[in-house]
């Protein structure tokens, strides 16, 4: 038997173990604890370790686990962590971390977990109070924590980092941190609090707390879960907790009796005003035929508020035409995407980026163009945790035709290029086909010139050979909108 | 009126907003710095309310004088409560104060609307630029947003906030018009993709490598249940279009709860607080384990079964889909597994690599024997197909009435 002091941290711990693996002594045949001197003389002379470095190799995920478990108050973590170094390093099984079922492996790992929760109950539960100040202005906070296991150094560099421009000591009876004048210290746990004058913060905190809580929804056990009693008597919020639960039932039936009030008329104010007038239901005519006369603008707040075919429901908003509403030129594209649909502009999105960069090359200046969707509503599927783009259905583009045209018929444009088959179908009937009449197509009754084109979405999807030249394409159309041919 | 007196009025008119999470933002520290606060990803609850609910932040409205009337709402300007308000100064010294003494994570911020929409924004705003950019606070801060207010106010808000929030309240336009007359649905949903745009924006600077922006990570929304008719598919079903739309980080299921000065057109019953619960469930099986929303309920069913949880239902009405072997099984097929969650689904997708999956290895991992052993086979258990079949079964699991003690807090 080999009876071997693990020291009181897994530095020791380590430098012990590891030359108990260098002369392959066993689990079964070390004795963890601090050796008492009337048994022993000394304790026992390790040897040193041998091979590369000294150290037998061990997964990381070993040495993680038992820095946190190192950290636990069972005096049987020693026995267990050297255990599992045995295993991994003489019984061959390397992948042993791995398997979270292990009998030995559960264990370290609840222990870890144990020390974690701890770690986290300290950094939500130390309360400092205030001291003094420094000469310099730096303010003087200490605390007090009684932590299960011995957690302090493990869980001070959350302090340093959070609180680093002010000096402060966390005092508890398994060693002591403080932070002072920018230097970091360890010292050894006290027995009692060293600082029991309350901080003046602390009557105010409490009145929030009183405030925050929800009588009619009292729920004592899931709070006991998260903030076990063990904690209450060093939070200074902790002992209204009783006053608060005895009242609540009370205070809930008080507000169940208490007569209901009635509806109080809106003040006379500019701001509900103008938020009235926003949300007044419009209109929409059924017959196209009845905008005939309204301006853009109205036709717009039409859109808006249409529900012709079932797309508005599910997208954030209608988009409508962007541009000068006397432009020469009319760009017609198909429906908003998701980007278009959460700006609220149409060819805000990956298109829309390279419509305008061919729109550029070709000679054109997009603000001075009049950009708009034959649809406009936003159409999507649910994929994975995506909208993704679904194309529109004849009746979905038949029932946002009439907006298309007004649109039309009040910018009057010189030129009206349309891109892909939907904004074709919509303004030239189903017969045209891109394909077949790209180019310059006859169609008085849209505009004196027409051009028919793809849509610039198209050639993100198009396969990588064909992609320039499909580009230059499409920009050789547009080009036939400025002027040349 | 001194500052304990309006704290007692202003955190009392923000406890029904059951957002107080502090987790996500991004991580910073006050090494190198004038102030104090770090942020770490997790965030930390620094108490608990008798109610069961954590608290994180300071949680508190910059005044309760409100111009609007939302008649689930205390501060609606019909209610009779006393009203008050912080100065922007008083605001920022609890906030300091406070967090000095490890008592929160930070400031949740939210205003009733005086004014109007940007004036209130303004001053909301000031408050968080007053923290970062005087008193270089690096804690965590979330604010309330108001729909209305404009682009460059929220773009503001976001530069200041670790997480912008804009409630919904309620899932329908028809609910809206009848409980909060001001509010509206398309226009919160605008507010909502103008914020995701920015969010994702930043988010590319940053990956771009601008290191040194700082910037909300994301927006949430609260909708309050129980305060109309609005069924557990309306709810869901909206959550669900929120998430992909906007990428909320969360939707917060608030039932609705009695407040001291009642309006005349609220239901005159609280919903029962399990209906809170299973929503949360449910949320969380569309969000991490790919149910989505028609599998979870029909329109037959359009409200979620109070007596037991939505993974089970789901699997009692899906029995053919089980047993299912865990040690040849797909992770998606895994997840469908009542009583399995993620992490201990990815641990034994580990250890079956290495060995053979038994009983006690599910044991040692503390998962509920009870609770899945109809629906899988180990090395050493086989469950006949018949037992799933009966109705024994339900009978078996679901769960005796239990007093309710979770809360979306909880879920976290
Ligand atoms: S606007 Fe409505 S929700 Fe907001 S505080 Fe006022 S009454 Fe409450």
């Amino acid at each position: 038997m080999h009876c071997v002091d693990p020291g009181e941290s897994f530095t020791t711990w380590r430098a012990a173990a590891r030359g108990l693996v260098a002369r392959d002594v066993p689990p079964a045949e070390v004795i963890w604890e601090a050796p008492v001197t009337s048994l022993f003389e000394s304790a026992p002379v390790l040897a040193p370790p041998v091979g590369r470095g000294g150290a037998p190799a061990v997964p990381p995920a070993f040495v993680e686990l038992a820095q946190t478990v190192a950290c636990h108050a069972d005096t049987r973590r020693w026995a267990l962590l050297y255990r599992l170094l045995w295993r991994i390093v003489k019984g061959g099984e390397r992948r042993l971390m791995e398997i979270a079922s292990d009998a030995d492996v559960a264990m370290a790992r609840m222990l870890a977990k144990n020390v974690r929760r701890e770690i986290h109950k300290m950094h939500a539960f130390v309360r400092f109070r205030k001291i003094g100040e420094a000469e310099d202005g730096r303010e003087r906070f200490v605390a007090w924590f009684e932590p299960d296991h011995y957690i302090v150094e493990a869980g001070a560099p959350f302090f340093r980092k959070r609180f680093a421009n002010m000096d402060w000591s966390i005092f508890t009876p398994k060693g002591c941190a403080h932070w002072i004048a920018e230097e970091f210290q360890l010292t050894p746990g006290v027995m009692r609090n060293p600082c029991d004058d309350p901080d003046v913060m602390e009557g105010i905190w409490r009145t929030y707390y009183r405030s925050i809580f929800n009588p009619a929804r009292l729920k004592l056990k899931a709070m006991q879960s998260e903030m076990p009693k063990r904690y209450w008597k060093n939070l200074p919020e902790a002992d209204l907790i009783e006053e608060l639960s005895r009242q609540s039932s009370g205070r809930s039936q008080a507000m169940i009796e208490t007569p209901l009030r009635e509806v109080k008329r809106a003040p006379v104010n500019a701001y509900l005003d103008h938020l009235r007038e926003r949300s007044a239901p419009v209109e929409v005519p059924e017959d196209p035929a009845d905008v005939a006369d309204l301006s853009l603008t109205d036709v717009n707040r039409m859109v808006h508020a249409c529900r012709h075919c079932p797309l508005w429901e599910h997208a954030t908003g209608a988009v409508t035409g962007d541009g000068p509403d006397n432009a020469r030129i009319m760009i017609v594209g198909e429906q908003p995407g998701d980007r278009e649909d959460l700006e609220g502009r149409p060819f805000t999105g990956p298109a829309g980026k390279l419509l305008d960069q061919a729109l550029a090359e070709a000679g054109l200046d997009r603000s001075g163009i009049y950009v708009t969707n034959a649809v406009k509503h936003f159409k999507w599927t649910p994929r994975g945790k995506l909208r993704l783009h679904q194309k529109p259905a004849a009746g979905e583009i038949e029932a946002c035709k009439p907006w298309l045209l007004a649109e039309l018929s009040r910018v009057a444009p010189e030129i009206v290029i349309l891109l892909g088959g939907t904004a074709a179908g919509s303004l030239l009937g189903s017969g045209v086909k891109v394909t077949r009449h790209r180019g310059v197509v006859a169609a008085p009754h849209v505009a004196s010139r027409v051009i028919l084109t793809v849509h610039p979405s198209y050639l993100l999807r198009v396969d990588e050979l064909r992609k320039e030249s499909e580009y230059r394409q499409f920009v050789a159309d547009l080009k036939l909108a400025a002027g040349g041919s | 009126m001194d500052l304990d007196q309006k704290l007692s009025i202003l955190a009392d008119a923000a406890k029904y907003d059951a957002s107080c999470a502090s987790s996500g933002a991004t991580k910073r520290d006050s090494l190198g710095g004038t102030g104090v606060g770090s942020t770490g990803g997790a965030g930390i609850c620094h108490s608990y309310a008798p109610d069961g609910r954590c608290i994180s932040l300071l949680k508190i409205l910059l005044t309760n004088r409100c111009l609007y009337d939302c008649h689930y709402c205390i501060n609606r300007r019909s209610s009779n409560v006393r009203r008050a308000a912080f100065t922007a100064e008083e605001a920022v010294r609890l906030t300091l104060d406070f967090y000095k003494r490890n008592y929160i994570e930070g400031l949740f911020l939210s205003s009733g609307i005086i004014r109007s929409a940007d004036h209130t924004m303004e001053q909301v705003v000031n408050v968080a630029r007053t923290l970062r950019e005087v008193h270089d606070f690096r804690g965590y801060i979330h604010l309330k947003t108001i729909p209305e207010a404009s682009p460059e106010l929220i773009e503001q808000a976001a530069r200041y906030a670790d997480r912008i929030s804009i409630n919904l309240e309620l899932p329908t336009q028809q609910g809206l018009d009848r409980l909060a007359p001001e509010k509206n649905l398309g226009r919160t949903k605008q507010a909502m993709g103008r914020i995701r745009v920015k969010l994702d924006d930043a988010a590319d600077r940053k990956r771009g490598g601008d290191r040194k922006l700082r910037h909300a990570t994301g927006q949430s929304t609260q909708v309050i249940v129980g305060a109309d008719p609005s069924t557990d598919a309306d709810f869901l079903a909206r959550s669900d279009e929120l998430y992909r739309a906007y990428r909320l980080r969360r939707v917060y299921y608030s039932a609705f709860s009695p407040i001291p000065e009642p309006s005349s057109i609220l239901p005159p019953a609280a919903p029962p607080l399990m209906r809170e619960h299973r929503l949360y469930q449910a949320d969380w099986l569309m969000r991490y384990y790919g149910f989505s929303t028609s599998e979870i309920l029909t329109p037959e069913n359009p409200n979620l079964d109070l007596h037991l949880d939505p993974k089970l239902a789901w699997a009692l009405r899906n029995r053919h889909e089980f047993p299912l072997d865990l040690q040849t099984a797909s992770r998606d097929q895994m997840l469908r597994i009542p009583g399995l969650g993620v992490k201990n689904v990815d641990r034994l997708l580990g250890i079956r690599r290495l060995t053979l999956l038994r009983l006690a290895d599910l044991a040692r991992l503390r998962i509920s024997l009870p609770k899945v052993r109809p629906f899988i086979i180990v090395a050493d258990h086989h469950p006949a197909r018949e037992g799933l079949d009966t109705d024994r079964l339900l009978a078996r699991l679901a769960p005796k009435p239990v007093q309710l003690d979770l809360f979306g807090h909880a879920l976290r």
